[in-house]
């Protein structure tokens, strides 16, 4: 079996395939699916709020030298889009595919439009028919950016009127960067036990996965929760014995809410019966709530829950380990 | 009798008061248990300068010095707090009535205030509670670390293996709830104030622990309640009949813990209120028999069958018949809850529930039954509880 990653490929032929695309025009030029019309116009500028009225009253725009109404200049960029349709289906390449493409493989797989600066040369008219072509003009060495590593992808973008006479060229450009990755999710970690000179004697057990149980040294009484002292004979001195993991479940719960990260709910927990006499609280796994009945026999399996936690919990005592 | 002390029917309650009762307060917990204090110092014809005594939760975050200095008390004799959640909801009057009693204390003030719904919520659990190792913390080690966080959870514990062994059901349970909601539906002041429920409600409500449905659960509230204890001579001169208190005691039972007391032989009952019970009658030198209303800790329904069971009012297994059988409504043998409960008016850590008491020896309660002598009062369940008497005098 060899790696499972190719080796990196070297910067510098990246680099090159990149550079080949700088003055290249991005396919034909793009022609606008309709003229240059009253009716758009008027939905832009009623869209808009634009209130010059040289874009739909002919005696204003007269009245401001011109032959007739003529189209809002930053429109040049509306008469060329794709339009609703090419919300429902792809559109055919353009000719931007291959650089997006190429730029994709490299890893800058998300884009953002940092400016936009647009030079208008003429008027449009009612009537006009546009196309628009698009150079690509340079494409930046990788810069570290707020949203991670990216090049500036700068194009122009020349508007023609039917003769082939530029109205208006745009400087687009665009940030093509790699997001960044989010911090991977710690994994969500059960309730800490608060473990002190009381109790750290069951946890350190149950991390070798021992079940034990505290003893009184004097009396032979088994106690859990464990204490200090035996309230029977009130002796401080304990020792444990091992429990043989068999039990009954004396009462249980279905936990439904609240959600807590660390639980996939609903999620099963029971106060169960040792076989020595003591009680635990403790989950039920390796079975489903409706299954669960006061009294059945269950046997003791070991869950680590996390690096720092093992737990014991019960499973149906037919249930075998695997 | 002599080990019952403090002098049962020495000390009376004078005074209660509120702020409304809410789901977002919008102010701090301060402003809330000093509106409340001042409420009850006004409706017991008592000022500030008269209180000398303050008790209250250790739950709660407002010291007793800081309520002193911003209502204008002056100076305290004698304050006190007490601790396991509900549980001390009584158990502030019995501080109370002993400090009058003894002479420690003139006028005593309970109060607990908070914005349990918009502030720190306890249904939302323990499991994501800073880490301490002292044995309060510790004590939660046996039982955070496997899911089991909240009270509504380890209620459910209880809850579970008492249908086993008495046959109860989710009904049963279910017919507490509606028995709050219906004594709400006519008290303006509860939240579900005009919205009743039915069996068929309960039922369909979302599972939070199974065995209990959402509607098995209390409310969480915001607001505060406050009630002023004098001695039961100063209580006469003052503005209201006093409200006696025949008898209060405080209960923690053997093998006791933090609502979860799994260990003991039998977990179908609730020893530490049995204790608090015993107590009770022995003070007011009565038995269930002398008690003609009851007012019941409801956060969690299926703890209130066993307090019936402990209280005397029926045999272990049987509270689910007595309440079935109508003996809780207003005209039963029992009345309970006749404010709507922590399910239906507010969830006040169980003091809304003394004023609601106090108001039944008034006679001045919303859902007034008949004549009330005798009421009890339990506090929270599952947890070193408490529970009072209060005699009317009329
Ligand atoms: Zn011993």
């Amino acid at each position: 079996m060899g790696s499972p990653h190719e080796p990196h490929e070297s910067h510098s032929s990246q680099e090159e395939r990149l550079r080949a695309f700088v003055g290249r025009t991005l396919g034909p030029p793009r022609r606008a699916q309709d003229p240059v019309n009253l009716p758009m116009i008027r939905h832009w500028v009623e869209a808009l709020g634009v209130d010059n009225p040289v874009h739909l009253d002919e005696d204003a725009a007269r009245a401001a030298g011109r032959a007739g109404v003529v189209a809002p200049a930053t429109m040049v960029q509306a008469w060329t889009m794709r339009g609703y349709a090419a919300t429902q289906a792809p559109p055919p390449d353009d000719g931007s595919g291959a650089l997006v493409a190429e730029l994709a493989e490299q890893g800058y797989t998300s884009v953002v439009a940092t400016d936009s600066e647009f030079e208008f040369h003429r008027e449009l008219v009612p009537g006009d028919r546009v196309e628009v072509e698009e150079r690509v003009e340079r494409i930046s060495p990788e810069k570290a950016t707020a949203l991670g590593p990216g090049r500036f992808v700068t194009t122009v973008r020349t508007y023609r009127d039917a003769h082939g006479q530029a109205v208006a060229t745009q400087r687009w450009r665009t940030l093509r960067f790699r997001p960044r990755q989010p911090d991977p999710e710690p994994p969500a970690l059960r309730p800490r036990p608060a473990v002190n000179r009381d109790n750290a004697f069951w946890f350190e057990a149950a991390r070798e996965h021992r079940l034990v149980i505290q003893r009184c040294v004097s009396c032979g009484e088994l106690r859990h929760p464990p204490g200090p002292c035996c309230p029977h004979c009130r002796s401080f001195e304990w020792d444990t014995v091992q429990a043989s993991g068999d039990a009954h479940v004396h009462t249980f719960t279905v936990v439904h809410h609240p959600r807590h990260p660390a639980f996939d709910l609903p999620h099963i927990v029971a106060v169960v019966d040792l076989a020595e006499g003591t009680r635990l609280i403790t989950d039920l796994v390796g079975t489903a709530p409706e299954h669960v009945r006061v009294g059945m026999p269950v046997r003791l399996r070991w869950l680590e829950a996390d690096p720092d936690l093992t737990l014991p919990v019960f499973a149906p005592h037919e249930q075998e380990d695997p | 009798m002599t080990r019952t002390a403090p002098r049962p029917g020495a000390a009376a309650v004078a005074g209660i008061g509120a702020t409304e009762f809410s789901k977002d307060s919008g102010r701090s917990e301060l402003s809330l248990a000093c509106e409340a204090v001042l409420a009850a110092l006004d409706d017991a014809g008592l000022e500030p300068p008269d209180v000398d005594g303050l008790v209250t939760f250790t739950a709660d975050t407002t010291p007793e010095a800081e309520l002193a200095r911003v209502t204008g008390m002056g100076e305290l004799a004698f304050f006190s707090r007490v601790g396991y959640g509900g549980g001390a909801a009584c158990g502030t009057l019995h501080q109370a009535a002993m400090a009058v009693a003894t002479g420690a204390a003139r006028a005593v003030v309970c109060y607990r205030a908070f914005n349990e719904r918009s502030g720190v919520r306890y249904g939302l659990g323990q499991a994501d509670r800073p880490l301490a190792t002292g044995a309060d913390r510790a004590a939660y080690s046996w039982i955070t670390p496997f899911g089991l966080s909240t009270p509504a959870q380890w209620v459910a514990m209880f809850a579970r293996r008492y249908m086993h062994e008495y046959g109860a059901t989710s009904e049963d349970f279910g017919r507490v709830a509606v028995l709050s909601r219906a004594r709400a539906a006519t008290n303006p002041r509860a939240w579900f104030h005009g919205r009743p429920i039915t069996l068929a409600d309960h039922q369909a409500s979302r599972w939070i622990a199974e065995p209990l449905h959402l509607l098995d659960c209390c409310q969480e509230t915001d607001g505060g309640q406050a009630l002023v204890v004098v001695s039961a001579e100063h209580a006469r001169t003052l503005r209201r009949p006093p409200a006696v208190l025949a008898a209060t005691a405080q209960g923690s039972g053997p093998d006791q813990h933090m609502m979860t007391s799994y260990y003991r032989p039998d977990i179908t009952g609730i020893p530490e209120m049995g204790l608090v019970a015993r107590r009770l009658y022995e003070q007011a030198r009565t038995g269930p028999d002398g008690i003609d209303a009851a007012i019941l800790y409801d956060h969690f329904t299926p703890l209130v069958l066993p307090q019936l069971e402990e209280l005397g009012f029926c045999a272990p297994g049987e509270a689910r018949h007595f309440v079935a059988d109508g003996h809780l409504e207003p005209g039963g043998r029992l009345p309970a809850n006749t404010h709507g409960g922590q399910i239906g008016e507010a969830y006040l850590h169980g003091m809304n529930g003394i004023a609601e008491a106090v108001r039944l020896v008034r006679g001045t309660s919303v859902n007034q039954p008949r004549e009330v002598g005798r009421v009890l009062v339990t506090a929270g369940t599952g947890v070193p509880t408490s529970g009072l008497v209060l005699e009317g005098e009329r």
